[in-house]
């Protein structure tokens, strides 16, 4: 069974930032009518996005994030022992961008940097790994950094990919300490639907040639045309998977823990969609409350949906309250998460736009 | 046991628009008026809600009428 728990590291600290430039849904013309736009967004909740500037990368977003968080968090930098950095839209093929970031941030070079190539399961991956290097207390303090720049890897042209996605960049501050409260988590994998979520060309699979750039119609709709070095959702096979396995995750971890849903105060998901995230709040019989969206101003932002929706929709709660906590991450891999955790009054800035 | 009838009318709950009436075990799905992506996601959310049964995107793909969407349900029971 897939489950993992750790003592004596606390969350200290989530930051978020996102481009300022605004795409509104309700202005796109992917749709063939108004009435399929409007049911598109009322399904979807998702109303806007944000969208980077083809300059700059999720590695800028972290940097904000990060530098913001540290300086809240009144943390001298040389006392960073490690740096997480989650993505599937890296600066570079190669060096890893946490090496990168470690320069960029003035960590110390005795710092642990790794990349970890996820997505929407991501954050909670990463919590994992940082929290099992911090556990023993040899690091004492280290930072995760989530999300992506997908818009870079969209195509325009796709109202399945296009209208769903957004980019930001989030820092979540993590901190050896004895007095913690235990964090737990249950992990799922399956690599039989990995094309369910995919950029077919570009990687070493499939290396780009000049065919790679060739624009193609799915099921020929002009509207649903995309190249091979842009991202390729299969909208049902992912659905169907996020209603099944998110569920099964947190009700398993839930049981492993002995604890009752009501006994959780916020169960923060990653934000797919509204449609199917209702049905797995329903599901799990979660009351609106319990369940916080950030979908209809930032649409899914892959690995920075969790910390996202903590800053913009909890951020007062997480900053004045102790808090319960459940996340749960499941997407592209196929990969999903789940995680039990607790908040005391953490440091939380508003969101920073760039 | 699931019923046919009873699937077809579970179906066309789904379409608000559009009259309960014109939904037949033989009709070719992607020809009903209001069929869009979006419903293929509908039908498979009322297929795990009532049926419990997972369907993939690949069952909707290769399947042409509401029956035929029917029996791979039936199947899974």
């Amino acid at each position: 069974m897939a489950f993992l728990s750790f003592d004596n590291v606390q969350l200290r600290g989530v930051s978020a930032c996102v481009p300022k430039r605004i795409q509104e849904n309700i202005s796109s013309p992917l749709f063939p009518s108004d009435k399929e736009k409007a049911e598109f967004i009322a399904s979807t909740g998702i109303e806007r996005r944000r969208v980077v500037d083809i300059k700059i990368t999720t590695s800028d977003l972290y940097c904000r994030a990060a530098e913001k968080l540290i300086s809240d968090l009144n943390w001298q930098k040389e006392t960073i022992d490690c740096l997480i950095f989650v993505t599937q839209t890296p600066d570079y093929i190669l060096p890893a961008t946490s090496c990168i970031l470690q320069d960029r941030l003035g960590l110390t070079d005795e710092c642990y940097a790794l990349d970890i190539s996820l997505g929407c399961s991501g954050w909670v991956y990463g919590m994992s790994t940082i929290a099992s290097l911090l556990a023993q207390g040899n690091f004492k303090r280290g930072l995760l950094l989530c999300g992506d720049t997908l818009s870079k890897v969209l195509s325009e042209k796709d109202k399945s990919t296009w209208p769903l996605f957004g980019d930001a960049g989030t820092a979540t501050a993590l901190e050896y300490n004895t007095n913690a409260n235990k964090i737990d988590f249950h992990f799922g994998t399956d690599g039989s639907g990995s094309d369910a979520i995919i950029i077919p060309d570009g990687g070493f699979r499939n290396i780009t040639t000049k065919d790679s750039f060739e624009y193609y119609e799915q099921a020929g709709d002009e509207m649903l045309s995309r190249n091979r070095l842009q991202l390729s959702l299969n909208g049902m096979d992912v659905f169907s998977f996020g209603i099944s396995r998110a569920p099964q995750s947190v009700n398993k971890l839930l049981e492993h823990i002995g604890a009752e849903r009501g006994a959780i105060d916020y169960y923060v998901f990653h934000q797919a969609n509204k449609f199917m995230n209702e049905l797995i709040r329903k599901k799990l019989k979660l009351t609106d409350e319990q369940v916080p969206y950030s979908l209809k101003n930032f649409g899914n932002t892959s690995s920075a949906t969790i910390p996202l929706t903590m800053v913009t929709e909890i951020r007062d709660k997480l900053e004045t309250k102790t808090l319960k906590m459940m996340a749960c991450g499941f997407g592209v891999g196929l990969s999903w998460a789940s995680m039990s955790f607790a908040t005391e009054k953490i440091i939380c800035p508003e969101i920073i736009e760039v | 046991m699931p019923e046919i009838k009873d699937f077809v009318e579970k179906v066309a709950a789904l379409f608000e628009d559009t009259d309960a009436a014109e939904f037949k075990p033989e009709n070719i799905f992607r020809n009903l008026e209001g069929w869009n992506s979006l419903k293929a996601l509908y039908v498979i959310a009322m297929v795990d809600e009532e049926y419990k049964v997972e369907l993939k995107g690949d069952d909707i793909q290769n399947s042409q009428t509401i029956e035929d969407i029917f029996k791979i349900v039936k199947s899974r029971v």
